[in-house]
């Protein structure tokens, strides 16, 4: 392919040309709203914009290390990290079981993918607005739990378990950031469920009907065959679910909001909040930058692959 | 043969169990929504109500309708747009390469991933100075430019399956660049159309970020009114569930009767083609 063109290199075409310039404006855009807004982003995440008046004179690193020292900026480090942990995880053992659940050729699968997939058609707003009623201690689930005699606290809960002092705050798994975590998997089991499925209907059958022959268990062909092949799906899986567990907001803003002791914030609400709440903007910023770094670290060696694999 | 029918009988009833669970929110939801002020108590959340009371939708219907219409003049266009602009750009960057466009390509890409906390602030002041903040065709133009990434990956995905021999064969014919996109790619990809307008549609409805930075109060779309009602003390929670039904019921429509679209979408804006 890359060869063909570039063989043509030498006659650039009358057309060639417009299609390039029918490219431009397309260019123009992403360079000035992505590239060129977050160099801008950074320039105030080192300067003193910390109210409604513009302040660029330069702060160093000021405002990284207030955050870095700040106990909800900790808190939040802490709450994403084990909410993303949590959330792939089940997301990915959900959207595998299921998926070799349906591919099982039962009857009525097609219902069966329709109610799993539906909530990827929601938005994260009306989840949380559905889940924090769900989830509210004295109703939803806990009407049903009260016959067992255990009433959780859900996303009011504060304690923090299996915690030790680390920095300001006490590191270890926030209890209210499960209730949050089964809201998002709720929302998003249906995007791991379909790749899962696209994936085992790529799987020949005769490969699995050849290990048949050989005598392999159902369960072996599952381990040694169908998993191994599904294991670039799990990859993307992982990094979509990733990129957007570490820049979820909405979810969290609409179903608890930072809560007591900041136990299910998240550096998207702190963000949004000192920003365009507290006019903190060069704060705000330096937030942000940390996010998308954060995100970096998974989206560009996961394009970069992608990339070569293109050629 | 009875161990056989009682595996299967196992993986229907771990199924159902996970589908009643996975549907219990949306039992909730039209059952609260359908009781009358009285009934709506929280220690009845699971009861079916004693008589069906709309009472609940008009309320909300009444809060949310001026915002439900905002959502309506920004996703039209803003899809509409997106999907143009991207299947041009698709139609560029796969029968049109020339060196460096899969790395302009990934360029482009990267866009998709970024949090947007990351170009908020610039935004919302370059917004201010075009005078187009707090605007719906401020936010319009807002959704059109972050959803180019990912119009652009899906058509571009779409356009790789259509055979280069045709592209050269109709240059042969004499046909230009914009000919072979008005008659060969575009009447190819009226599926690619589709599967694009409906995944801009969905996300643009149900986004959040933007419109609640971008727009105050009257310019307000949907989700951010939902969200506005649900953190209201005066409002009952009956009158909350009924309107996240509303504010979800254009997606969920969507889905319904072009779930096949919906999920080739989603397939398509994360497997690379």
């Amino acid at each position: 392919m890359a060869n063909t063109i570039n063989g043509k290199r030498k006659r650039f075409s009358k057309d060639q040309w417009t299609a390039i310039a029918f490219l431009i404006p397309s260019l123009i855009l992403i360079f000035i709203f992505v590239y060129g807004f977050i160099g801008w982003t950074g320039y105030v995440s080192v300067s003193n914009y910390n109210s409604l008046v513009p302040d660029f004179s330069f702060a160093g690193l000021k405002n990284y290390l207030y955050l870095f020292n700040d106990f909800r900026f900790q808190a939040d480090l802490r709450n994403t990290l084990f909410f993303t942990v949590l959330f792939i995880g089940l997301v990915i053992v959900l959207g595998i079981g299921i998926a070799i659940l349906i591919d099982q050729k039962l009857k009525g699968e097609s219902i069966f993918r329709n109610i799993f997939l539906f909530p990827m058609a929601l938005s994260f707003v009306v989840t949380g607005v559905v889940w924090q009623w769900l989830l509210n201690p004295s109703t939803g689930f806990n009407q049903f739990l009260k016959v067992f005699g255990i009433q959780p606290k859900w996303y009011t809960d504060t304690n923090i378990l299996a915690g030790f002092e680390w920095g300001s705050i006490e590191f270890g798994l926030p209890v209210a950031i499960i209730a949050v975590v089964i809201a998002a998997v709720w929302q998003m089991t249906g995007f791991s469920l379909a790749m899962y499925l696209a994936g085992l209907r790529g799987i020949p059958d005769e490969l699995r009907e050849a290990a048949r022959m050989d005598g392999a268990s159902e369960f072996q062909i599952y381990r040694k065959i169908v998993l191994p092949m599904l294991l670039p799906i799990t990859m993307s899986v992982v990094i979509i679910m990733a990129h957007i567990s570490l820049k979820i907001f909405d979810l969290i803003y609409a179903m608890t909001g930072p809560g007591a002791n900041f136990v299910t914030d998240v550096p998207g609400v702190y963000m949004f909040e000192t920003t365009f709440r507290g006019n903190y903007y060069a704060n705000g910023a330096a937030i942000a930058i940390i996010m998308l770094l954060l995100v970096a670290v998974f989206i560009v060696p996961y394009l970069w692959n992608s990339r070569k694999g293109d050629q | 043969m009875t161990a056989v029918n009682l595996g299967k009988v196992f993986k229907y009833l771990i199924l159902v169990v996970l589908a009643i669970v996975f549907l219990m929110p949306v039992y909730v939801i039209i059952v609260t929504s359908l009781k009358p002020l009285d009934e709506v108590s929280l220690d009845q959340m699971w009861a079916l109500p004693s008589s069906i009371d709309f009472s609940s939708y008009t309320e909300a219907f009444a809060n949310l309708a001026p915002n439900f219409m905002n959502s309506i003049y920004l996703v039209i266009p803003a899809t509409i747009l997106s999907a143009l602009l991207g299947g041009m750009n698709g139609y560029v960057l796969s029968k049109w390469k020339f060196k460096g466009a899969d790395t302009l390509f990934t360029v482009i890409l990267f866009g998709m991933f970024i949090p947007y906390q990351s170009i908020l602030i610039p935004l919302i002041q370059f917004l201010r100075t075009i005078e187009l903040y707090n605007t719906i065709p401020g936010l319009i133009l807002v959704h059109v430019v972050y959803g180019l990434p990912i119009t652009t990956l899906m058509f571009r995905n779409f356009y790789a399956n259509i055979p280069d021999q045709m592209i050269e064969a109709a240059k042969i014919d004499g046909a230009s660049f914009l000919g072979i996109f008005r008659h060969i790619m575009i009447p190819l990809s009226i599926t690619g159309f589709v599967v694009v307008a409906i995944w801009q549609f969905t996300n643009i409805w149900n986004e959040f970020l933007f419109a609640v930075t971008i727009t105050t109060s009257d310019q307000q779309p949907i989700m951010v009114a939902l969200q506005n009602l649900s953190g209201s003390q005066i409002v009952q929670w009956n009158v909350q569930m009924a309107g996240a039904l509303i504010a979800a019921l254009p997606t969920l429509l969507v889905y319904i009767f072009l779930g096949k679209y919906f999920v080739r979408g989603l397939l398509a804006g994360s497997v690379k083609g």
